[in-house]
């Protein structure tokens, strides 16, 4: 175990738009930034295809394209960035750590943007599947499901976004979902409806992927009726949403019944003094890129203003670096 | 692209991966893929780190479909291990350099 006896200003934990948002503002107030941006850099957008609205990009911009923009503009004022997953905080006291493989990084203060992960189906098959027709990202693989029957599962707005999007490859698109109506938004809704090649499984949940080396069909059931029938298809993607990904900080910091991170809303404290928290990780309502943004900015700023009013004590500016 | 890796085609396939004598791990990826992203400096540091036991080799499946094809690639990053013109590996999603290094670890020995 390593550790260096430099006390960073702020480390920011998370690499989404709350995560690089917060970098952008930490590294312009000259805060000097560390970001442990995970091994999967970029967040849930980096297997989002087209994001139209994120203002400024008024033709839309795709996800990993936004994520890159994000990420460069860290790096122009100076962020410094890794590429790790970091394995366990310690958030008390006037110097936070933070654990990265045999590394320990020291900070006064800590911004968690550590987002959402995508939920799985978690029924037979779909493990054993993954990457011979189960997919969690259309963007990535739509383009192996030319001229197949696909499925998609969900009804929120990423679920009509990845089913529109497959349409391109695929002779169908069956969207399947468990109620008879959709939680995404208008626009959304509509230009799947109006897409001649995607059609509904109302009522619907999938029971079992069926399949060996390569997917072949869905075991499905009525939600209603328990009635049980199959549906072939070369290709299903999974679309039911995030949970927040608050594993790092269980029992530390409370929780909602979700696993949403509680703070001091609408400033991003949390209970535990010089931590902040934003993002997908804390938003239960909203989860847009967008909001994601704007509350890792509110975080970098509630950082700033907090290690102004708590100046460096002389412990920390005999050993500081 | 990496500095330590070598790009490879659909007619290249066979000269530059399955009649090489040393290992090769072919990584199919996209430019439309965004996890593609985040494996690909992983993957040209463990090349540079171990040019000796195996080449890194990229596919761009978009340009590049018969391949792609032919080894039923459905999803991307995937990365297969060749060893005398025969896959003996397959590595499917975006991982962290420990993880492929482990995941590597019968081949770079």
């Amino acid at each position: 175990m390593t550790s260096s006896s430099t006390v960073h200003d702020v480390i920011v934990i998370g690499s989404g738009p709350a995560g690089y948002t917060a970098a952008i503002y930490a590294a312009r107030a000259q805060l000097k930034p560390l970001v442990f941006e995970g091994i999967q850099f970029g967040g849930a957008l980096m297997t989002t295809t087209e994001v139209e609205n994120y203002s400024g990009f008024r033709e839309g911009i795709t996800g990993p394209e936004l994520m890159d923009e994000m990420r460069e503009q860290a790096l122009r004022f100076g962020a410094d960035l890794r590429m790790e997953d970091v394995d366990a905080v310690s958030l008390g006291g006037p110097v936070k750590s933070v654990t990265v493989g045999d590394e320990t990084y020291q900070a006064r203060s800590i911004i968690l943007a550590m987002g959402a992960a995508a939920r799985h189906l978690g029924v037979p098959g779909e493990e054993a599947l993954i990457g011979m027709g189960v997919s969690t990202c259309a963007t990535c693989d739509g383009f192996f499901f030319r001229d197949q029957d696909i499925a998609v599962v969900g009804g929120g707005d990423s679920a009509m976004e990845e089913a529109t999007f497959l349409t391109r490859f695929g002779r169908t698109v069956t969207v399947i979902h468990r109620r008879d109506w959709l939680r995404a938004s208008k626009i959304m809704q509509e230009r799947a409806f109006a897409n001649p090649k995607i059609k509904f499984r109302w009522n619907s949940e999938v029971t079992e992927i069926l399949g060996e080396e390569k997917i072949t069909g869905l075991r499905l059931r009525d939600t209603v009726t328990g009635e049980e029938s199959t549906l072939e298809v070369g290709g299903l993607f999974v679309a039911i949403g995030h949970d927040p990904r608050s594993g790092l900080v269980a029992g530390v910091l409370d929780t909602d019944g979700e696993g949403y991170l509680l703070t001091d809303s609408p400033s991003t404290h949390t209970a535990i003094a010089g931590v902040f928290a934003a993002g997908d990780l804390v938003d239960r309502t909203y989860r847009q890129a967008i909001t994601a943004a704007g509350s890792g900015c509110s975080a970098a700023i509630d950082a700033e203003r907090w290690l102004a009013e708590h100046p460096v004590g002389a412990e920390l500016v005999a050993s500081g670096g | 692209m990496g500095a330590n890796t070598v790009d490879v085609t659909d007619t290249s396939f066979e000269a530059d991966v399955l009649k090489s004598s040393k290992t090769v791990v072919v990584d199919f990826w996209a430019s439309w893929c965004g996890p593609c992203k985040m494996v690909a400096p992983v993957l040209d540091e463990i090349a540079g780190e171990n040019k000796e036991r195996l080449t890194v080799a990229k596919l761009d499946v978009d340009a590049n479909p018969s391949i792609a094809v032919s080894y039923e690639i459905r999803s991307i990053p995937t990365l297969i291990v060749f060893q005398d013109g025969q896959p003996v590996k397959h590595i499917i999603g975006a991982k962290g350099k420990a993880e492929l290094l482990s995941d590597l670890s019968d081949y770079l020995g």
